[in-house]
């Protein structure tokens, strides 16, 4: 905990020393504190995993009026552990990625504060603590947003929406909250989960609901993802990496720390509807990623798909622990907080490779990319490592955290309740099509980004980047390995939070060995045979093709129907790639299609030019939010018909309504 | 019966590689059995049933051309997609119940590894930057998304009827009890299996294997700008992927012969057995090849559709009827 309380403090140095410093110390001065608070916080949070103890500071200093309460649990550590992991990275990145708005005095202040907050989010042990630093949180990623809002409209626009959907978020996880401080003792954690039990249901419900809203649209999950797709790509390549890694796993931190913890699992249909949202999340952000041209757009519906999948286990876990199947209840979660945490490794290198794309092609689109892993090779080997983790690649961390999942759901079947058993189902098929998707969507992402011809001179001109940014994305691809390799070093640590979280009591991780062989179900997974076994007929075949060969290699043009050249312009596009899955998922993407052709003028059998146009405008926003925004817009307009600045009108007004409030009160 | 004890690992090694081989050698004269048989049904005589191990010599003999725009990834890409087919191969249940690595060999580790392949795979058609490639790795994708769901979750039906996912556990237990091959759950999951394994393994009516019009081909458009041993690796890979999911299909539901005693006289009849039932899958499919036209396709989806859809119901049976 001391550690940990280092690292804050050295976070906060960081973010004063990037206020006041000239321009080249303070992005260079800020980013090794911010490393070495994120080391701090990992080894705190390593040693509260390791250890059984929970440690809790107090001070009445820090935060007038309440104080400020924080206690370092094996729950909360994991979260920190996935933030310094990602901060870490982030901070090494930022050495060779900052140039021009990045570089500013505001900008070097707030990504510290950020991480700072992020740090601290999973260890407030009281309302006012947390909400303190959920809305520090807040702040200091809109405003890291807003950091290029001088040269891209969108960037403003992507401010605004996180703005409004991260303040309604966090007002309704206050009302939450404070539902349960009224009947309660205080507002410390402590007094909330000692006399959580005594609290009518329909409080607890509502208490659960106004804060799985705040917390669930934090997690970006759908409908109230809206904000997701837009702010990801717009943030600054770090802020990206840090909201994808970290801040999108605190709204998953929320759920289980108020529903699992405080509230102690409280009823069945609270998980299931958890579970419901998660499955919706995971299949529309995997539709969403195998249909969106920009790369880290792709991204950022990815994020929707994965956190997706982590609430399913998350809720399947819930639902299994309240109808009293403890084994399965902890796998799931171990299974969720597993791909959670590969999800911030393998995130982090995508969206850290992306930002080396743009900087070096000059752009994000993947329709203009192309040719790149010729150019770019230790950026596109990397980026080529994370793309297989998310897709699953089995011995990568990927797959780990999916099997366990799968393992999670399928031993959950046995002698449980109907809803239980359809969440379950449900829980399966949303992995199994994710997967799919996935691939697709990925495929997609490295395939037409990164192999080919260039597809702009942007692109066919790039050049390495600088080798901070190389060593950072590596950072993060050491996990996204390990994990998958040996994933049995961490488990029993998520299985000490998965019991936290849950309050099982499970004496014995649920696996056991750097395997995965599980303690308490009939599966197995030995990541290191398989990957020898790969290995080892990967050299066979070599062998055995290199002796068989009789002839060499050559390289020659590209086989063209007969044509002399092959043009980038012939290749399959990101969209043309991405097209017949669209056609098949029409209903849910209502793609905007135009075609122009404009014919010659001798003949209209002849063509001259073909305009195309495919856009994929997020359904939910265009069927839910748009209308509610164009109402406000509507009341916003009807009301100013009634302000036009008349000093006689006001005086009117309010005499009108002296006289109502004396008629009603008469 | 002369039962021989052995030493486990021995034993499992053996039996895997005995798998790897009779699968890479099985796979391609199922191929030359399904073109006789189509041929024979449509009055033809058609090429000799070791007609592609033949292309496959010759293929090796040839020169490697490669694109000028490829990269890394177009030349490692052969060797992964034969490297997963024959690790998923070593460690399933095909010629006895205790391959080794036999405990890791879960239906999601097979999947995922033959989905490693097709990524494999379609990426390299986009390496090339040219537009068939792209064309065939886009197809190719979009028909993977939606079988391999379909592949899991039928076979998620019967892991739930055996409440393991470990494949091996699986057959043994459907060995053990005989009753559950007949079970509404096994006959919806072979169903939506044997539509996902045409769809995994390009044939009628979802892609034309014999075809190299641009309108129709995935598969083949993908792959064609691999020449001499590389194409060979392609394509033997195919053959496999082919061999693997038509054992799979044939021990999960039929897994009569599979060794399971740990006696190599065991494996020579698990052996027999195999080459036995993946012969009458062969023999079945080419003839309903004969008698269909390939969809549209735009039309494939609906049938893949169709297959989710009772891969599901059979989870569903399984999960009421346990």
């Amino acid at each position: 905990m001391s550690l940990l309380l280092v690292a804050l403090g050295l976070c906060a140095i960081a973010s004063l020393l990037g206020a006041l410093l000239p321009a080249p110390a303070r992005v260079t001065s800020s980013s090794v504190l911010v490393l070495a608070a994120s080391c701090c916080a990992a080894a705190s949070s390593v040693s509260a995993l390791r250890g059984a103890h929970v440690t809790s500071v107090h001070s009445t200093a820090l935060l007038p009026l309440t104080g400020m309460t924080m206690t370092l649990d094996p729950l909360g550590a994991v979260f920190v552990a996935i933030t310094a992991m990602v901060a870490a990275a982030v901070s090494i990145y930022n050495l060779g990625y900052v140039t021009g708005a990045l570089g500013s005095r505001s900008a070097s202040c707030l990504l510290p504060v950020f991480v700072l907050s992020l740090l601290a989010v999973p260890v407030a042990a009281s309302v006012a603590t947390l909400m303190f630093f959920w809305e520090l949180m807040a702040m200091s990623s809109m405003l890291l947003i807003a950091v290029e809002h001088r040269h891209r409209a969108e960037a403003r626009d992507a401010t605004l929406w996180y703005g409004t959907m991260t303040q309604l978020g966090a007002g309704s996880i206050l009302l939450g909250l404070l539902v349960l401080t009224i009947h309660g003792g205080g507002q410390s954690f402590a007094s909330i989960a000692a006399h959580a039990g005594a609290l009518p249901r329909v409080a607890r419900s509502t208490a659960f609901l106004l804060v799985l809203l705040g917390f669930a649209s934090k997690a970006g999950a759908v409908p109230l993802h809206a904000w997701l797709p837009k702010a990801h790509p717009e943030a600054p390549t770090p802020v990206s990496a840090l909201m994808s890694g970290a801040m999108v796993a605190t709204g998953v931190y929320g759920i289980l720390r108020v529903g699992g913890d405080l509230l102690g699992g409280g009823t069945l249909w609270w998980w299931v509807a958890v579970a419901a949202i998660g499955v919706v999340s995971a299949l529309f952000g995997a539709l969403h990623a195998t249909a969106s041209s920009d790369l880290k757009g792709l991204l950022a519906y990815s994020t929707i798909d994965v956190v997706g999948l982590v609430l399913v286990g998350v809720g399947a876990a819930g639902a299994l622990s309240v109808t009293g199947r403890r084994g399965a209840a902890e796998l799931t979660m171990v299974a969720a907080l597993l791909l959670l945490v590969a999800h911030a490794a393998f995130k982090g290198a995508l969206f850290l490779g992306a930002g080396a794309v743009d900087r070096a092609a000059g752009t994000r689109d993947l329709n203009l990319l192309g040719g790149l892993a010729r150019r770019l090779p230790v950026t596109s080997g990397l980026f080529a490592l994370a793309t297989l983790t998310i897709v699953a690649v089995p011995t990568l961390a990927g797959f780990s955290g999916e099997w366990l999942l799968l393992q999670g759901l399928l031993h959950g079947f046995g002698g449980t309740s109907t809803p239980t058993l359809i969440t379950l189902l449900i829980g399966v098929v949303a992995l199994a099509l994710s997967g799919g998707l996935t691939a697709v969507a990925f495929v997609k992402a490295f395939g037409i980004g990164f192999l080919g011809q260039a597809r702009s001179a942007g692109a066919s001109r790039a050049v390495e980047v600088p080798r901070a940014m190389q060593l950072a994305t590596g950072l993060l691809c050491v996990p996204c390995v390990l994990l998958g390799v040996a994933p049995g070093l961490i488990v029993p640590w998520l299985s000490r939070a998965a019991n936290e979280g849950l309050h099982l009591r499970a004496r014995r991780p649920v696996a056991e060995g750097t395997s995965l062989v599980l303690s308490r179900f009939q599966g197995a997974f030995e990541p290191l045979l398989v990957l020898a076994a790969l290995a080892a007929a990967l050299a066979a075949i070599w062998i055995v093709t290199s002796l068989a060969a009789r002839r060499g290699r050559r390289r020659v043009a590209a086989w063209g129907c007969g044509r002399e050249a092959q043009t980038p312009r012939m290749q399959y596009t990101a969209t043309s790639f991405g097209e017949p899955l669209q056609r098949v998922f029409v209903d849910v993407l209502r793609p905007d299609v135009d075609l122009e052709v404009t014919h010659e003028t001798e003949s209209k059998y002849y063509e001259q030019a073909l305009a195309y146009e495919n856009r994929v405008e997020d359904a939910v926003e265009r069927s839910v939010y748009r209308p509610v925004i164009a109402g406000f817009r509507r009341y916003g307009d009807a009301v100013r018909g009634l302000q036009n600045g008349s000093i006689h009108r006001y005086l009117a007004f309010g005499f009108i309504a002296l006289l109502v409030v004396l008629v009603v009160l008469a | 019966m002369i039962a021989v004890a052995t030493s486990p690992i021995a034993y499992r090694v053996a039996a895997s590689l005995l798998q790897v081989a009779v699968v890479l050698v099985l796979g391609p004269l199922l191929l030359g059995l399904m073109s006789k048989t189509r041929a024979r049904a449509e009055g033809r005589r058609g090429a000799p049933v070791v007609q592609p191990l033949r292309d496959l010599r010759k293929l090796m003999g040839k020169e490697r051309l490669r694109s000028e725009h490829t990269s890394l990834v177009f030349v490692v890409a052969p060797f992964v997609v034969l490297a997963t087919t024959v690790v998923a191969i070593a460690i399933a249940p095909l010629i006895t119940t205790h391959p080794a690595l036999g405990t890791s060999a879960d239906v999601l580790v097979v999947v995922f590894l033959l989905l490693t392949a097709s990524v494999a795979l379609a990426l390299a058609g986009l390496d090339a930057g040219t537009a068939f490639g792209g064309m065939g790795s886009s197809r190719s994708m979009t028909i993977g998304a939606l079988a391999e769901p379909a592949l899991l979750v039928a076979v998620i039906a019967l892991s739930v009827q055996a409440s393991t996912s470990n494949l091996p556990d699986i057959v043994a237990g459907t060995l053990a009890h005989p009753a559950w091959s007949s079970s509404p759950t096994r006959l919806l999951a072979l169903v939506a299996l044997m539509i996902v394994v045409i769809a995994e393994t390009g044939r009628l009516p979802i892609d034309n294997p014999d075809t190299h019009l641009e309108l129709t081909m995935i598969h083949e458009a993908m792959i064609l700008e691999y020449s001499g041993p590389d194409l060979a690796l392609v394509t033997l890979g195919a053959a496999a992927r082919l061999g693997l999911l038509f054992a799979l299909v044939a021990n999960l539901f039929f897994p009569w012969g599979i060794g399971s005693q740990g006696s190599y006289l065991g494996l020579a009849l698990g052996v027999a057995a195999l080459v036995a039932k993946m012969c009458l899958i062969a023999v079945g499919v080419a003839v309903m090849e004969v008698h269909t036209a390939k969809v549209r396709l735009f039309r494939v989806p609906e049938l893949l559709a169709g297959g989710f859809v009772l891969a599901v119901l059979a989870v569903v049976t399984g999960l009421v009827t346990r």
